[in-house]
C-alpha cells in the first residue's frame, strides 16, 4: 500500500464512533471488573476477593446454563446461516412470483418486539389448548408440552428465535448475494452452467461477507440473548432452559450487583474464548477476495 | 363597562394563576401487577376533599421490578411515593438511605403494631399499608365441594383424601399454574403456619444462619408436601405452561377443585366473573398434621413509603394521612373490596366476600401467623423455580430444600447480612 | 431489475413447471408459520378482557374494537402518545448520529490492514458481545450529565447499536473495490473528499438496511430506556406493554392492541425500505 493510499483511510474517521463507544460502553465494562470483586450496593461497595467467584461457581443453575448457552448460540446460528442462505437465494432469484411478498413476511417478526412474540408463541404452544397442537391432533399427532417438557424447552425457544431472526439473516444474505457481480453469473451461463452450478460455484463462495455477518451476529447474539427465554419461560421450568445471560439477569435482579458483574466478566471471557478465534478463522479468507 | 371588562379579566388571570399555583400533586410509583382500583379511589377521595391530586406512576412487577426500584432510588428518581413490599424485601432496597423514618411519628400510630416489623429495618419503620392484608390458603369450589360430598379439611391427610376423591372424580384435584412462575410457591409458604406451630423458634434462627429448612424436620415436611402433590398426580397435565388467568378460570367453572392460592385472586376472580362466581368460592388454610390446631399463614399487605429526596416530602405524609384516616379506608374498600383485614386500628370489615368471611374465624381464634417473609430477612430469588423442581418431580423434596437454603444463604451474603 | 434478471438467467427461459410448486409451498409455509401468529394478535386485540385471556384464535363473540384502541391510546393521560413522540425523537436521532459515525469507520476499518484497525476491530466484536455493564454506565452518565436525558439516551443507543452497525458497513465495503478509491486519489480527492462524495453514496444499500435494522433494534428497546431514561415523562412505547402484562393480571387485549399500534412505525419504514433496499441495489451503485 502506498503512502499516499494510507494516508487516504485516516485514523480521524475513527474517533467519533471511538468517543462515544469508549465512554458509555468500554470504560463502564472496565470499571466492572474492579467492582465483580466486591458486594455492591450501588452506594457502598466491599471488596471481597474471590468470594464472587466461588459463589458463582456454586451456583445451582451454573452448568445446566452453560450448557444451554453453547446449545442455543450453535443452533441458532446453524439454522439462521443455512436457512438464511438457502431463503435469501430464492428470495433474490425469480423463482418465485410471489418473493417479494414473501420477503415482506419472513422478515416480518423482526418489527415486533421480542415481549410480543414471546407472549405470542407462549399461548400457540401451549399443550391442551395452544394453536400449534390443536392442529396436532387434528392429523392425529399428540403434541408436546412445547415449553413446559424440560426435555424440550429449550429447542421450542431456539425454534421461536429462528422464527424471529432468520428474516435479518435473510435480508443480510440477499444484500451479499445481490452485489456479486454478474459477469461471474454471465460468465457460467456461457458454459451452460445451471442454476445449481451457479448457486454452489458463485453464490456461496461470494456471498462469504455476508455469510460471515450472519455466522458473528447470530452466535454472538445467541450466546449474549436471554430475553426471549425471560420471556417465555424464565428459565424454567425449573432452570432448564437457563442461559448464561439469564442467570446473570437473575442476579442483577435480586441486587446482587457484585456477582452479577462478575459473571459479566466471566461471560466475556467465555465468548472471547469462542468467538474471537471463530471470528479470525472465517474472515481470514476474506482477505483473499 | 371597559373598566369592569378589564377587571373581570383581571380576577380571571389571578383566580387562574392561583389554580394553578396551588395545583398539590403526589406522585406514586406501583408495580404494574397490583390492582390499584382500591388506592385510586381513597386517591380521588383525597383530591376532593383536601385538593391533593395523586398521580400514579406504573413501573414492571416481579424480580425486574425489584431491581428497576433500587436503580431509580439510587438515581434519585423514585416518586414520592413507592409502593413496595413488606417484609423481607425492604431490606434489600436499603430504606435507610431512601425512605422517612417514621419511627413514632403520628402517621403511624393507629396502625396496628403487628404491622410495625414487616415494614422495619434495623428497628425503624418506614412503611404503610397500602391496603388490606391477605392470607395464603387453599381456595376451592365449594359446588364441587357439594356435588363430590367433601367437608372442608382439617389435616394434610384428609386434605390428600379429597384430593383423591376429586381426581376419581375426573377432576384436576390441585391446579397448578407455573407459567407464572411465582405461584408455585403456595404450598410452601402457606405452610409457615404449621413450621411455626412446629418450631416457634425457626424465624429467628433461620435468620441467624441456624435453623435450615433442608434439616428442620418441619421445615422439610413442607417440601414433601409438594413432593406428595406430584407423586399422587393431583396437578393439571399442563401444570408447567398453565397461567395465573387460566388456572382461576379452572376453579371458577369446577374443572379444578383447589388452587393453593393468595385470597387477593378473589378480587381477580371477582372482577373477570362477578358476585356468583366468587360466592362459590371458599377459602381455607393449608392444613397440618393436628386437626385442633388448623391456622392460616396471612400475607401483610404491602406498604406505601415516602421518599427522602423527592420533591413533595411533606405534602406525601399530609397524603398518607389522609389515606389512613377511617374516610379514606371507607372510599379504599368500596371501590377495593378487602381480602382480609386492615392492619389499621379501628377499622371494621363489613362488605367482604363469602371466601373473606371463611377466614375470619381463623383470626378471631387467633390461629394465624405471618408469612415467613414478613418475619425474616431472607428469601431466595430463586424460590419459585426451586418449588417448580419440586412440584415437577425434577428434584426430591431433600433436595430442593437444601436447594433453598443454599439460595438464601447467597442472598444473606451478597446482601452482607449480619451473621452469615 | 433488468439487470438482475439476467443474471440469473431466467431471461427468454420459459420459467420451469416445478417452480410452481415451489411457489405453493413457499406460500403455504408462509401461512402456517407467519400470517396464523400475525392473525392471533390482531383477532385478540378486538376481543373483551376475558375472551382474549383464553389465547385463541376463535371468532371474538363480541367485537371491542374501537374501546380497546381508545383505552390503549388514552390510558395514563395519553401516556401512548408521549411515547410515540419519545421514541421517534430518540429512534431518528440516535440513526442520524449512527449512519455518519459507523459508516466513517467501516470505511477506514475495512481498508486498513494494521494494529489500529485490529484493535479497532477487536472492540467492535467486544461491543458486539458483551452485554453492556448497566450501574457503571449510569455512574459515567452521571459524571458527565447526560444522565436522564434524550441526547444521553442517544448516545447511549449509538454506543450499543454502533458495533453492529460498523460491522455491517465493514462487510460491505469489502465488495467496494479499492480500484475506486486509486481512481478517487489520482482526482485528486482527500480523505474527506472520497468518503462524502464517492464512498458515502456507494454505501446507500446498506446504510437502508441499517436503517431498518437499527430502528427496529432501538424502537423495540425497552430495557435500555427503563434503566437510562426512567421518569414518566420520559416513557418510550415498549415501556407501555408493561401496563397491560403484569404478575396477577393479564389484559391481553390490550396488551395486542398496544403491540398493533406500536408496531405501525416499524411497519410503515419497513415498507418504505423494503423496495429501497432492493432499488438501491438494482440501480448500480456497485459494479464489479
Amino acid at each position: 500500500m502506498t503512502r499516499a493510499m494510507k494516508k487516504l483511510y485516516s485514523p480521524w474517521f475513527l474517533v467519533p464512533v471511538g468517543a462515544i463507544f469508549f465512554v458509555l460502553f468500554l470504560l463502564p465494562t472496565l470499571m466492572s471488573f474492579f467492582f465483580s470483586m466486591t458486594t455492591w450496593t450501588l452506594t457502598y461497595w466491599k471488596f471481597t476477593g474471590f468470594d464472587n467467584l466461588r459463589m458463582f461457581f456454586r451456583e445451582i443453575s451454573l452448568r445446566i446454563s452453560f450448557k444451554n448457552t453453547l446449545i442455543y448460540s450453535v443452533l441458532t446460528c446453524g439454522f439462521k446461516v443455512v436457512l438464511g442462505l438457502i431463503f435469501g437465494a430464492i428470495l433474490s432469484s425469480h423463482m418465485l412470483k410471489t418473493r417479494h411478498f414473501l420477503r415482506s413476511v419472513l422478515f416480518f417478526p423482526n418489527l415486533i418486539s421480542t415481549l410480543a412474540v414471546g407472549l405470542t408463541f407462549k399461548s400457540l404452544m401451549h399443550p391442551t389448548r395452544g394453536l400449534i397442537n390443536a392442529m396436532l391432533r387434528g392429523i392425529g399427532i399428540a403434541g408436546p408440552d412445547w415449553l413446559g417438557n424440560h426435555n424440550i424447552a429449550l429447542y421450542s425457544i431456539i425454534g421461536i428465535d429462528v422464527w424471529k431472526g432468520v428474516g435479518i439473516a435473510t435480508v443480510i444474505y440477499i444484500s451479499g448475494i445481490l452485489s456479486i457481480p454478474e459477469q461471474y453469473y454471465e460468465a457460467l451461463s456461457i458454459d451452460g452452467g445451471s442454476t445449481w452450478d451457479k448457486f454452489i460455484h458463485i453464490t456461496v463462495p461470494l456471498c462469504r461477507p455476508a455469510r460471515n455477518s450472519v455466522i458473528i451476529l447470530a452466535f454472538i447474539g445467541g450466546m449474549r440473548t436471554f430475553d426471549l427465554v425471560w420471556v417465555t419461560t424464565k428459565g424454567g421450568p425449573g432452570f432448564y432452559t437457563d442461559l448464561l445471560a439469564s442467570v446473570i439477569y437473575k442476579q442483577y435482579c435480586a441486587g446482587y450487583y457484585g456477582l452479577a458483574t462478575l459473571g459479566n466478566v466471566l461471560m466475556l471471557l467465555l465468548i472471547c474464548a469462542l468467538a474471537y478465534p471463530l471470528y479470525f478463522y472465517i474472515t481470514r479468507k476474506e482477505v483473499d477476495l | 363597562m371597559k373598566k369592569l371588562f378589564a377587571l373581570l379579566l383581571l380576577v380571571c388571570m389571578c383566580f387562574s394563576f392561583s389554580a394553578v399555583a396551588e395545583e398539590k400533586v403526589v406522585t406514586l410509583m406501583i408495580d404494574n401487577a397490583t390492582s390499584y382500583a382500591g388506592i385510586e379511589a381513597a386517591g380521588k377521595w383525597i383530591e376532593e376533599t383536601y385538593g391533593i391530586r395523586l398521580e400514579i406512576q406504573f413501573r414492571p412487577g416481579g424480580a425486574e421490578g425489584e431491581n428497576y426500584v433500587r436503580t431509580l432510588l439510587a438515581a434519585g428518581e423514585m416518586a414520592d411515593l413507592c409502593y413496595f413490599n413488606a417484609g423481607a424485601l425492604l431490606a434489600t432496597i436499603n430504606p435507610a438511605e431512601f425512605f422517612v423514618d417514621l419511627t413514632g411519628d403520628e402517621l403511624i400510630a393507629n396502625v396496628s403494631e403487628s404491622y410495625y416489623p414487616c415494614v422495619s429495618v434495623d428497628g425503624k419503620i418506614y412503611g404503610i399499608p397500602a391496603g388490606s392484608s391477605f392470607c395464603g390458603s387453599w381456595l376451592y369450589n365449594k359446588a364441587v365441594y357439594a356435588e363430590l360430598g367433601l367437608e372442608v379439611p382439617h389435616t394434610w391427610a384428609d386434605l390428600m383424601e379429597n384430593c383423591q376423591k376429586a381426581k376419581d372424580a375426573g377432576k384436576t384435584a390441585v391446579i397448578a399454574s407455573f407459567g407464572d412462575d411465582w405461584t408455585s410457591q403456595l404450598i410452601l409458604l402457606a405452610d409457615y403456619y404449621n413450621l411455626e406451630a412446629g418450631n416457634p423458634n425457626f424465624a429467628a434462627d433461620f435468620d441467624a444462619n441456624k435453623a435450615k429448612y433442608a434439616t428442620d424436620p418441619y421445615g422439610l415436611k413442607s417440601f414433601q408436601k409438594m413432593e406428595e402433590v406430584y407423586q399422587k398426580g393431583f396437578m393439571n397435565a399442563d401444570y408447567n405452561t398453565n397461567t395465573y388467568d387460566y388456572a382461576l378460570e379452572m376453579l371458577v367453572n369446577g374443572d379444578g377443585v383447589h388452587y393453593p392460592m393468595l385470597t387477593n385472586a378473589l378480587t381477580n376472580i371477582y372482577t373477570a366473573y362477578g358476585q356468583e362466581a366468587v360466592d362459590n368460592i371458599g377459602v381455607f388454610g393449608q392444613p397440618g398434621d393436628d386437626p385442633d390446631n388448623h391456622g392460616i399463614t396471612v400475607w401483610m399487605p404491602n406498604a406505601i413509603y415516602i421518599f427522602k429526596n423527592g420533591a413533595n416530602v411533606d405534602l406525601a405524609k399530609e397524603w398518607c394521612g389522609y389515606f389512613l384516616s377511617p374516610e379514606g379506608i371507607e372510599a379504599y374498600a368500596a371501590a377495593s373490596k378487602p381480602e382480609g383485614p386492615f392492619v389499621v386500628k379501628g377499622v371494621e370489615l363489613t362488605d367482604v366476600y363469602a371466601g373473606v368471611q371463611e377466614m375470619m374465624p381463623y383470626f378471631d381464634e387467633g390461629k394465624t401467623t405471618a408469612a415467613l417473609e414478613f418475619v425474616s430477612s431472607v428469601k431466595g430469588p430463586n424460590s419459585p423455580q426451586i418449588c417448580i423442581e419440586c412440584l415437577s418431580g425434577l428434584r426430591s423434596a431433600e433436595e430442593a430444600a437444601a436447594e433453598y437454603d443454599a439460595d438464601a444463604e447467597k442472598q444473606a451474603k451478597q446482601l452482607g447480612l449480619a451473621g452469615w | 431489475m433488468s439487470r438482475h434478471h439476467k443474471a440469473h438467467g431466467a431471461n427468454g427461459q420459459h420459467r420451469p413447471v416445478y417452480y410452481n410448486l415451489f411457489e405453493l409451498l413457499g406460500l403455504l409455509l408462509a401461512f402456517f408459520l407467519y400470517l396464523i401468529p400475525f392473525y392471533f394478535v390482531i383477532i385478540n386485540s378486538f376481543k373483551t378482557k376475558r375472551e382474549a385471556g383464553l389465547m385463541n384464535i376463535s371468532w371474538p363473540s363480541t367485537f371491542q374494537i374501537a374501546e380497546n384502541y381508545r383505552t390503549v391510546i388514552t390510558n395514563n393521560r395519553s401516556a401512548l402518545l408521549v411515547a410515540f413522540k419519545n421514541s421517534i425523537i430518540i429512534t431518528a436521532l440516535s440513526l442520524l448520529v449512527m449512519i455518519l459515525v459507523c459508516s466513517m469507520a467501516g470505511f477506514v476499518l475495512q481498508r486498513r490492514r494494521d494494529k489500529l484497525s485490529t484493535a479497532a476491530n477487536f472492540a467492535l466484536l467486544t461491543g458486539l458481545m458483551i452485554p453492556p455493564a448497566i450501574v457503571p454506565t449510569i455512574w459515567v452518565m452521571k459524571a458527565i450529565g447526560i444522565y436522564k436525558s434524550i441526547p444521553g439516551m442517544v448516545l447511549i443507543e449509538v454506543a450499543l447499536n454502533c458495533s453492529f452497525s460498523s460491522i455491517l458497513y465493514r462487510g460491505f465495503m469489502g465488495s467496494i473495490p479499492r480500484e475506486i478509491d486509486e481512481a478517487a486519489v489520482i482526482d485528486g480527492c482527500g480523505p474527506l473528499g472520497l468518503y462524502s462524495c464517492i464512498i458515502m453514496p456507494l454505501l446507500k444499500p446498506v446504510t437502508a438496511t441499517i436503517i431498518v435494522l437499527s430502528t427496529i433494534n432501538i424502537f423495540n428497546d425497552f430495557v435500555n430506556p427503563m434503566y437510562f431514561l426512567p421518569g414518566t415523562r420520559n416513557i418510550t412505547v415498549q415501556q407501555t406493554l408493561y401496563n397491560y402484562s403484569g404478575q396477577y393480571a393479564n389484559d391481553y387485549n390490550l396488551l395486542f392492541a398496544d403491540v398493533m399500534l406500536i408496531t405501525i412505525p416499524p411497519l410503515l419504514l419497513f415498507i418504505f425500505f423494503n423496495k429501497q433496499i432492493v432499488s438501491g441495489m438494482v440501480a448500480g451503485a456497485i459494479k464489479g
